[in-house]
């Protein structure tokens, strides 16, 4: 009797730990299937068309006369502002990471890291309020642009908050190069430069692109911020003073005026599938190139 | 002229002393060997020799070091004393570039950045640690896909590919196979009449072979420095250095 009930113990604490295991893959295809069926009324729906959302710049989801469901502009806004943020984050991420893992003495690297953690840990919502009353301002001062919340506004916060992550991935990227191969680059009358540039950096390559990806997919996704400092208009833009929307933004911004339903209620779901795919993708080559790099 | 001179050498890993005042000349090609058990503080000489101690941080040293007349002391331009002094450690390290860019390394490393130079340092490199036939048409895979003997020869070409005037081999036999150590003993007895070489091994047998004078280093302390004529004698002038000699301890 007392056997059967530990037994029976034993298998209800393994099925637990298993379902704890398997709850984010629950989670990650409820939440896609959930987005998906809110979408999934447009395919019949005859004001819209696949087509005119990815091709066409007009966006007028509450127009009385002509509806429009395009998103092509804000498929710009998203990419325009986070590659210019990668273009930014990455050489400033890699380059702490660089002085944190190779060059800095071990105390100030242990204080340097806690303090990179911190600036991972302040909430978008503050970096938007930062947007709006700091870099706007800045950026109005140094160029010539009439209103500060725009591309380049957005691309510099979402570089400064997708630093950290990077400076974090790569800098275990760097870690993981064995001691060896800095002992035997020195001996061979290598600089700490040279080291790193011409061994180092070779070596961490995969690391270092993981690291530059997840990055990547961390300012895809992010909305607030760039809600609150990036202008917020439907345009394609043509330099980087130009004010955008991004496809976060959008659903931030207008999902709670739609009426549930609707045809507008219907897109910004479908909007919501497609930055699911977007970031599912960008996650997934990060994770290709990981896997690679464990496995050479 | 004597190619380094050490004279009182004591290293201290924090308060643990491993070295006590050590002294001895390196001449002019020849091979010294540096024999003893582990722990005496073998490696800890070399590691004074091209700085590479520098990147121990509780390591503290005394004592003076001469490498081709010049002291060695805070101002010494380090990049440049390593490439005058190369080493090859214990365990192989291909680093993972090709085998071009293994051999390369050091020279680029230096400034040098014409091609024909480089193809030519490579080849001539590569050569004299009898690799060149084994890679000669695969120099552009990367050095780590090389086996274990292979790369420790990766590893000598390399120590050559900068042209040192004094050669350091730590232990370098540890962990390749019999036949490949006699190749590399063939390459450094080729090598004798142009660097002075010191050969740390924990192979009596292999310091019996190759050099011209060996000392015994035991716990810190040289028991005896001497030509190999009087090491490996029935009477070397200590007691101790015979008993290791003939595997009595260590």
């Amino acid at each position: 009797m007392w056997r059967r009930w530990r037994k029976l113990k034993e298998a209800f604490i393994e099925a637990l730990i298993r379902l704890c295991g398997i709850s984010a893959t629950i989670f990650v295809v409820g939440i896609f299937l959930f987005v998906c069926r809110e979408a999934f009324p447009l395919r019949h729906n005859p004001d819209f068309h696949l087509t005119e959302f990815f091709l066409s710049i007009q966006w007028y989801p509450t127009s009385e006369i002509t509806k429009r469901y395009g998103v092509l502009a804000m498929i710009a806004g998203t990419f325009s502002v986070t590659l210019l943020s990668m273009l930014m984050a990455a050489p400033l991420g890699l380059g702490a990471a660089i002085y944190i893992s190779e060059f800095c003495a071990p105390r100030p690297r242990e204080i340097l890291k806690v303090l990179v953690e911190l600036l991972a840990a302040i909430p978008s919502v503050v970096w938007g309020f930062a947007g709006l009353t700091i870099t706007s301002r800045l950026i109005v001062r140094f160029t010539s642009a009439d209103v500060g919340v725009n591309l380049l506004n957005g691309a510099v916060l979402l570089a400064l908050m997708s630093v950290p992550i990077i400076v974090s991935l790569a800098e275990d990227a760097f870690k993981a190069v064995p001691d060896s191969y800095r002992e035997a680059a020195i001996a061979l009358g290598a600089t700490r430069w040279q080291t790193t540039w011409r061994v180092l950096l070779p070596a961490a390559r995969n690391g270092l692109t993981a690291a530059v990806l997840l990055g990547f997919g961390r300012a895809i996704g992010e909305t607030m911020a760039v809600l609150m400092a990036s202008g917020h208009a439907i345009t394609i833009p043509h330099s980087v003073l130009d004010p955008v929307r991004t496809l976060t933004a959008n659903i931030a911004a207008e999902l709670g005026e739609a009426p549930a339903e609707s045809t507008h209620y219907q897109v910004l779901f479908l909007t919501g599938v497609l930055l699911f795919l977007i970031t599912f993708v960008v996650n997934l080559s990060a994770g290709l190139v990981i896997r690679r790099e464990r496995r050479s | 002229m004597n190619r380094i001179e050490v004279r009182d050498l004591r290293v201290a890993y924090g308060d643990r002393e491993v070295l006590h005042g050590v002294s001895f000349d390196l001449r002019e090609k020849e091979i010294l060997a540096i024999i003893g058990p582990a722990q005496s503080g073998k490696t800890s000489i070399l590691r004074c020799l091209n700085r590479t101690l520098d990147f121990s941080p509780d390591a503290r040293v005394s004592g003076a070091i001469t490498v081709d007349g010049q002291l060695l002391d805070r101002h010494t331009d380090v990049e440049a004393l390593r490439r005058k002094v190369g080493m090859v450690a214990p365990l192989p390290v291909g680093l993972p570039l090709s085998i071009y860019d293994n051999v390369a390394f050091a020279p680029r490393c230096a400034g040098i950045s014409g091609r024909a130079e480089l193809d030519a340092t490579v080849e001539q490199c590569l050569r004299r640690a009898v690799l060149w036939d084994e890679v000669k048409d695969r120099l552009t895979i990367s050095g780590t896909k090389l086996s274990g003997g292979q790369q420790q020869r990766l590893t000598l070409a390399r120590a050559l590919s900068h042209r040192p005037g004094i050669l350091c081999l730590d232990e370098f036999s540890i962990a390749i196979d019999p036949v490949t150590t006699m190749r590399i003993e063939e390459v450094l007895r080729e090598l004798r009449p142009e660097l002075s070489i010191i050969l740390v091994t924990n192979l009596t047998q292999q310091a019996k072979r190759l050099a011209d004078r060996t000392m015994f280093l035991l716990k810190g302390e040289i028991v005896e420095l001497a030509d190999n004529g009087v090491i490996f004698s029935a009477t070397p002038g200590d007691r101790r250095t015979f008993d290791y000699v003939n595997g009595k301890f260590g």
